[in-house]
Parts: C-alpha cells; sequence; structure tokens
C-alpha cells in the first residue's frame, strides 16, 4: 500500500513538473493519433458518405463490410501492418517499421472503417431527408456528397472525436509496429504497459491519469457539440 | 410569357384570358402503382402556361403524387408527360421548382440555403448575394438572415422554401399545400407570394385542401377521386357548380360514400 502511494504521489510530481520524458511521450502520442485520425477522416468520410448517397453495385456489400470492420482487433491490424512492413514484407524496403509512419499506418487502418461504418450511419439518415428536394432542385453527385457532409458536419465531428479516443487508447497494434523504443516510438500506451511491468509504476499512473483526462474531455468536447448542434437545429 | 393585364388576377371567373393559352405541360393516360396497388389511373390534364392551376381532392387520392411524377421525381408505369410540346423531357426539371408538403431546409442559415439553391444554379459571389437579399426583402425575411433555418417557425420555414423555389426563376412552380397549419396571417403572405409569381408569368401547380384559397387562387381544377381526375375544369365553376358525385360531397364537407378509400 506504501509503495502504491508514493507512486502516485511521484505521478503528480511528474505531472505537475512537466517532466521532459512524460511531455514526449504525449507529444509522440497525439501527433502519431490525430496524423492517423487526419487521413482516416479524409478517407473514411467520402467513403461512409458515398456508400450512403449513391447506389451503386456492391454498395450494401460495402455497409456489411465497413460495419464488421469496425470491430477489427488492434492485435491483428498490428500484425498485418508488422507483416507488409517487415523487411520480407510487400513495403520492406521503405524501412518504416519501429518508426512513428509505422504505428500511423497501423492506427489509420484501425480508424478508418470506424469512422466510414459512422459516417454512413449519420448520412444514411440525412439522405433520406434530402434526396427528394436535392432531385428537385437538380444538384449534382459531387455537390450532393459536399452538401450531406456540411449538414451532418456536427454529428460526424463526434465520429472523428470517437475515432480519436479509440487510436489513442489502443495499445496492441501499435506495440507491435512501433515497438515501444525510447526516444522514438513510446507512446502513453505502450509506455504504461512497459513500465507497469517493469514495476516502473510512477511514470505508468502518470501517463494513464493523463489518458483519462484525454477521454473526459473527448466526451465532453462530444456533449458539447451536441448541445450546440441542438440548440441551432443543426442537429 | 403571356398578356395578362394586372386587373384580370384573382378573377372569379374562367379565366377567359387564358382559354386559348397553350399548355406547357400535359399529362396522358399516366398510371402509377405501388405494391400492386393502382395509385394513379389513366390521368389525363393540361396545364396551360401562366395558369394557376389547383389539385385538389381528399386525402390519399394521389396529389402528392401526381405532382412528383409531373416534376419527374418519380417515373410513371405507364403514359406520357410532355414539357413544352416534348415528351418525357429530361431536363425539365431545371425549370421547374417544387415545395413540398414538408418543407426540406439545410442546417445552415436563412441565407446559406438561399445561397446554395441558387449555386446549384450556376449563381456565384455578389450577384448571388445581391439576389438573396433582395429575395429575403420581398418576403419580409430580411431580419431572419442570419438565422438558421431550422429554428424559424413553421410559417417563416415555409415561406423560406417558397422563396428558394422561386429564387431560381423558375418556369413552372409545384406547391404541395404550401399553407397547411399555417395561420391566417402566414397564409396570407404566402398567397401573396404566389400571386406576385403568377403575375411575373410563373405557371403555378396547387394542392391545397383550403377552398377559401382554392376561390382565391383558383382558375383552373383538377379534382383527384381514388387516383383518377374526377372532374377538370374552371375553378369557380367547378366549387359552385359541381357534376361529379364526389366533388359534390367534398364541396358540401360530405364523405364520399362511393370512394374506394373506404373510410
Ligand atoms: N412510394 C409509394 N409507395 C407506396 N404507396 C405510396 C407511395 N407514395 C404514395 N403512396 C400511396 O398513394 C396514395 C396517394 O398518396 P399521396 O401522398 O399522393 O396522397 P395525397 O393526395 O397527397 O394525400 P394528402 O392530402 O393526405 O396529402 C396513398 O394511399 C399513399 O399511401
Ligand atoms: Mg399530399
Amino acid at each position: 500500500m506504501d509503495s502504491f502511494w508514493s507512486a502516485l504521489l511521484e505521478a503528480l510530481h511528474l505531472v505537475i513538473t512537466l517532466d521532459s520524458d512524460l511531455l514526449e511521450i504525449i507529444g509522440l502520442s497525439m501527433q502519431v493519433t490525430i496524423t492517423a485520425v487526419s487521413i482516416a477522416c479524409l478517407i473514411g468520410l467520402p467513403i461512409g458518405a458515398a456508400v450512403a448517397a449513391f447506389r451503386f453495385p456492391g454498395r450494401t456489400f460495402l455497409a456489411v463490410l465497413l460495419n464488421a470492420m469496425m470491430g477489427l482487433p488492434p492485435v491483428v491490424v498490428g500484425l498485418l501492418v508488422y507483416l507488409t512492413l517487415s523487411a520480407s514484407g510487400p513495403l520492406g524496403p521503405l524501412g518504416l517499421l519501429y518508426t512513428p509512419t509505422a504505428m500511423i499506418i497501423a492506427q489509420t487502418v484501425l480508424v478508418t472503417p470506424i469512422v466510414a461504418a459512422l459516417t454512413r450511419q449519420v448520412i444514411e439518415d440525412l439522405n433520406t431527408e434530402y434526396a427528394e428536394q436535392f432531385a428537385s432542385m437538380g444538384v449534382r453527385a459531387a455537390d450532393r456528397l459536399a452538401a450531406l457532409l456540411w449538414d451532418g458536419r456536427y454529428a460526424l465531428m463526434t465520429v472523428a472525436l470517437a475515432g480519436f479516443g479509440r487510436a489513442i487508447a489502443e495499445v496492441g497494434a501499435v506495440i507491435i509496429v512501433g515497438g515501444n523504443i525510447n526516444h522514438v516510438t513510446r507512446v502513453m500506451t505502450t509506455t504504461i504497459a512497459l513500465e507497469t511491468s517493469k514495476g516502473n509504476l510512477q511514470l505508468a499512473l502518470a501517463l494513464g491519469f493523463i489518458l483519462l483526462v484525454i477521454a473526459f474531455a473527448v466526451n465532453a468536447a462530444v456533449m458539447a457539440l451536441r448541445a450546440s448542434a441542438v440548440r441551432t437545429a443543426y442537429a | 410569357m403571356r398578356d395578362l393585364s394586372p386587373e384580370t388576377e384573382g378573377s372569379m371567373s374562367t379565366a377567359p384570358h387564358l382559354a386559348h393559352s397553350p399548355p406547357i405541360l400535359t399529362v396522358q393516360d399516366l398510371t402509377f402503382s405501388a405494391q400492386k396497388t393502382v395509385l394513379l389511373n389513366a390521368v389525363s390534364l393540361n396545364i396551360r402556361e401562366g395558369s394557376r392551376t389547383l389539385i385538389m381532392g381528399p386525402n390519399g387520392a394521389g396529389k402528392s403524387l401526381l405532382l412528383r411524377l409531373m416534376h419527374g421525381l418519380i417515373k410513371p408505369d405507364a403514359g406520357t408527360i410532355t414539357w413544352k410540346g416534348r415528351a418525357n423531357a429530361s431536363e425539365a426539371r431545371r425549370f421547374q421548382s417544387m415545395v413540398f408538403q414538408r418543407p426540406v431546409l439545410l442546417r445552415r442559415s436563412v441565407f446559406a440555403n438561399l445561397s446554395f439553391a441558387l449555386g446549384v444554379h450556376g449563381l456565384r459571389g455578389k450577384l448571388k448575394a445581391d439576389k438573396i437579399r433582395a429575395a429575403l426583402h420581398d418576403a419580409g425575411l430580411a431580419h431572419l438572415e442570419t438565422r438558421p433555418a431550422r429554428v424559424l417557425s413553421g410559417g417563416q420555414q415555409q415561406r423560406l422554401s417558397l422563396v428558394r423555389a422561386l429564387a431560381t426563376d423558375p418556369e413552372i412552380l409545384f406547391l404541395d399545400e404550401p399553407t397547411a397549419n399555417l395561420d391566417p396571417a402566414s397564409t396570407s403572405a404566402i398567397e401573396q407570394l404566389i400571386m406576385k409569381a403568377s403575375a411575373r408569368g410563373v405557371t403555378i401547380v396547387l394542392v391545397t385542401h383550403d377552398q377559401g384559397q382554392a376561390k382565391r387562387l383558383g382558375e383552373d381544377l383538377v379534382f383527384l377521386q381514388d387516383g383518377e381526375v374526377a372532374e377538370t375544369g374552371p375553378a369557380q365553376t367547378i366549387l359552385t357548380a359541381p357534376q361529379s358525385e364526389p366533388v359534390k360531397a367534398w364541396v358540401d364537407g360530405r364523405i364520399y360514400l362511393g370512394s374506394k378509400a373506404g373510410y
């Protein structure tokens, strides 16, 4: 019990004094996850919206596939990205394994289906409401997609936040492709896993505390977005 | 478009100024079924250029369906729709506007709603902004310009969707019960906008249940019953001296017992 309290105190000390190792780890986590979620949105938003708004062969299959891929186990994603990037893999020559880029790729693969599937749900409802009006106005396909994405902006921001929440808290994939190398690929979750197993609890606790704060902040942001969308009837 | 002196507007006559007006839109033997039920059966009618045509009939008669078909939003099972002499013209919708029974406004400001509609028609920049401001001003909505469109009252939303429909300068305007659920003042504001458009030469096709409104706005009238045309002709004649049983019952406020709908 004594060691628990002393670890907690030391963890607080790390946070309050803005320990440089701690900041580096948080910084890399944020950089990796924000980059991955941005790419996932760039890919997932149009795909999800297109599946929702257009009829084309294979549309239902794609919708089912996206939903199924939402639940991809992170370790499996990590393994697949590892195999692709490893020396003998198809992208081996790029030498990306155990770099932040590898972690970005893994998180992007993990989050893109989530963004796309949730986007499809959001845009499908909106499209049902708008379809006839748009047909009457003669809105072209690309403009329709853009209008649906824009009018779904509040709900879609919460989709992006959901993707962020999933990626920042994920450990299985990034530890496989990143390797948790000190000062290179150590992010919050991998550090917590490693330091805990080494019995170095204060850093793990400090990072765990930060992760919790981030989770709360993301949820608060989602609730604030919802409230403001409801207030302006933009929900 | 048509030579019509303003005095004839709202005239209670049989719209003689239109007697020789050519049809802008013709519907011939239009049939539409869904789930093995015939919803419209061999409907034929003429919409004369520059006229105000009412489509009336009980709930479920097929009025909204007929508007959708005429506007080209759905395809008929049989029959033709001729726009300015061309059968099933796919480009016709560009020259038409429709106000739906329930307004569909975008999740944006009042201004942005109009901006989107005009953008679709290729307007840009200052020209577009000026046009939007003028249209809002004319409709008495100028003070609501920056308001989110979906927080407006029902009457304001209905007026905005009418303004949006007219902003693109359509040749024909389809209106599906634009004043249902509105108070007399809002109703009057909408009717004035319709009459103004009509005076500019816009052909009006209006679905309404409101007999007062029918008398105020109607020139031609098409009465639908169970997906068929029960009676058609000058609005005043039909409303004051109906010939067919369904219309007689309807004008008297009775339920037509011969209806297939079986109330
Ligand atoms: N897509 C559709 N599929 C199946 N049935 C339909 C479809 N659209 C309309 N109907 C049916 O067609 C009939 C006519 O519908 P419509 O909406 O045209 O009626 P309406 O005359 O506009 O009635 P109201 O006065 O209540 O607006 C109704 O019985 C309706 O249930
Ligand atoms: Mg209707």
